[in-house]
């Protein structure tokens, strides 16, 4: 319950901490906030060389829109700062119901957005939020910086098209559509626990038919995932309750539950068609209120 | 020998300057190297919130955060709130509605309860739980603690630490 000994390497530049990547060839990890890393070290599930503390290079934290009224998160800003931050909660509501579902208070100050990208873990909020919001994810190393698309960047559990070499510097979000409907629905045995299930919806209608769908959903696969059947069925569609029980069977119908100690595949199969019923019922809703 | 860097900290207002090894838990560092005994170690892997401690004034688990990580930064334990026969507010709500038991769990509830008056409005019982949730009690006496932050709450002028 003690990590074995590694070399701590305090970065106070992005290229100090690229360069460290490097040189030490997959053997390093990147510290960050440390709340799923640590864990991971003290039960002796990984040992690298070194850790490379990135906590101290000065703006990579920043919050802010940038042009197309997008969001720009830098990849050490703090869960903490997403969940209080009066611009999330103006331009994109959805995120910020999400990240008070994102574990305590403790875990979410020091937890960073980089850091929940580059784990990936199937039960994460903002991985699930990232593929909602086609977000774009920056990653850079000294060969260079790519931009990658969240549904391009997550691959499955704990697994991301990250290069050893590289690090998660910020992840864009793209406006909503205008008149946007959003929800956002999850389901953990205590407040603050992993999601045995989530569901997240942004919906646009005109005139009453809706113009694009996306639902995504996680705890209930590999990784979060976007339910591309479902936002299909809705596409060009007017409210109906069956279109909604409809697309809530489909979404359903998409995932790859597992068994563990917290609940079924069935279960997690039944809290999918039930949350997404109300997700999609409430974004409805919402878009509605904007068009009024 | 392993990997060591010397910090410098304070602590409850002390300043300390210490060689630590990169691998010393912050938990393992207070209570081993400083003597600090009151910071507890539950889980060990940021589950049961024993050992959360307030680090540059935010609530954090000292058990997924390292020594090496709190150069130059401020941290306060269970030890800076109040002595036995001078209680802070927050003590003495845990005291006056009988919210510890056992009293493993107590400094890291002290300890998360400040931060969390501090960033929340914890308008009804439902929030304060919520707010909570992070802390276990295997004595299970929520309710009891859960008057203790809602006394506290009520009476903002006495409840800092």
């Amino acid at each position: 319950m003690k990590p074995a000994a590694f070399d701590y390497v305090q970065s106070h530049s992005l290229e100090e901490a690229m360069v460290a990547l490097r040189k030490y060839g997959g053997d390093a990890k990147l510290l960050a906030g440390g709340q799923s890393l640590v864990p991971l070290l003290n039960f002796r599930l990984l040992r690298p060389a070194a850790l490379i503390d990135i906590n101290r290079i000065p703006g990579l934290d920043r919050v802010e829109m940038i042009a197309g009224d997008a969001l720009r998160v830098g990849a050490l800003a703090r869960h903490h700062t997403l969940e209080t931050s009066p611009v999330v909660a103006r331009h994109f509501p959805v995120l910020h119901a999400a990240m008070a579902h994102v574990a305590h208070l403790a875990i979410r100050n020091r937890g960073t957005i980089g850091g929940s990208l580059s784990h990936a873990d199937p039960a994460a909020e903002l991985p699930m939020l990232a593929l909602l919001l086609d977000a774009i994810i920056t990653a850079e190393s000294t060969g260079g910086t790519r931009h990658l698309a969240a549904r391009d960047f997550l691959i499955g559990a704990l697994t991301t098209a990250l290069a050893e070499d590289e690090i998660v510097t910020a992840v864009e979000f793209p406006a909503l559509p205008a008149g946007a409907g959003w929800d956002f629905a999850e389901f953990a045995l205590r407040s603050g626990d992993f999601a045995i299930a989530a569901v997240a919806a942004v919906l646009t209608l005109r005139d009453g038919v809706v113009g694009e769908a996306r639902i995504a959903l996680m705890g209930v696969d590999e990784t979060a995932i976007r339910a591309s059947a479902a936002e299909g069925l809705l596409q060009g569609q007017r409210y109906r309750p069956e279109l909604i029980r409809a697309a809530a069977r489909s979404a359903c119908a998409a995932i790859n539950p597992i068994t563990d100690l917290r609940a079924s595949a069935d279960y997690r199969r039944h809290l999918v068609e039930i949350l997404a019923e109300r997700v999609l019922a409430g974004a409805w809703n919402r878009a509605e209120g904007q068009a009024a | 020998m392993s990997d060591c860097h010397t910090i410098r900290v304070s602590v409850n207002g002390t300043s300390h300057e210490c060689l630590v090894e990169s691998r010393l838990l912050l938990v393992d560092f207070l209570r081993r190297d400083l003597a600090l005994t009151g910071t507890h170690i539950g889980c060990e892997h940021g589950v049961c919130g024993a050992c959360t401690i307030l680090l540059d004034g935010d609530s954090v688990r000292a058990c997924l955060t390292f020594a090496v990580q709190t150069d130059g930064c401020r941290i306060e334990t269970v030890e800076g709130l109040g002595e036995s026969d001078n209680l802070s507010p927050l003590q003495q709500a845990f005291r006056d509605h009988h919210a510890l038991q056992c009293g493993f769990c107590t400094p890291g509830m002290l300890m998360t309860c400040i931060d969390m008056m501090k960033k929340y409005p914890l308008a009804d019982d439902q929030a304060i739980r919520e707010a909570l949730s992070g802390n276990l009690c295997r004595c299970t006496g929520y309710v009891h603690i859960v008057d203790a932050v809602r006394a506290a709450r009520d009476r903002p002028e006495e409840s800092s630490p």
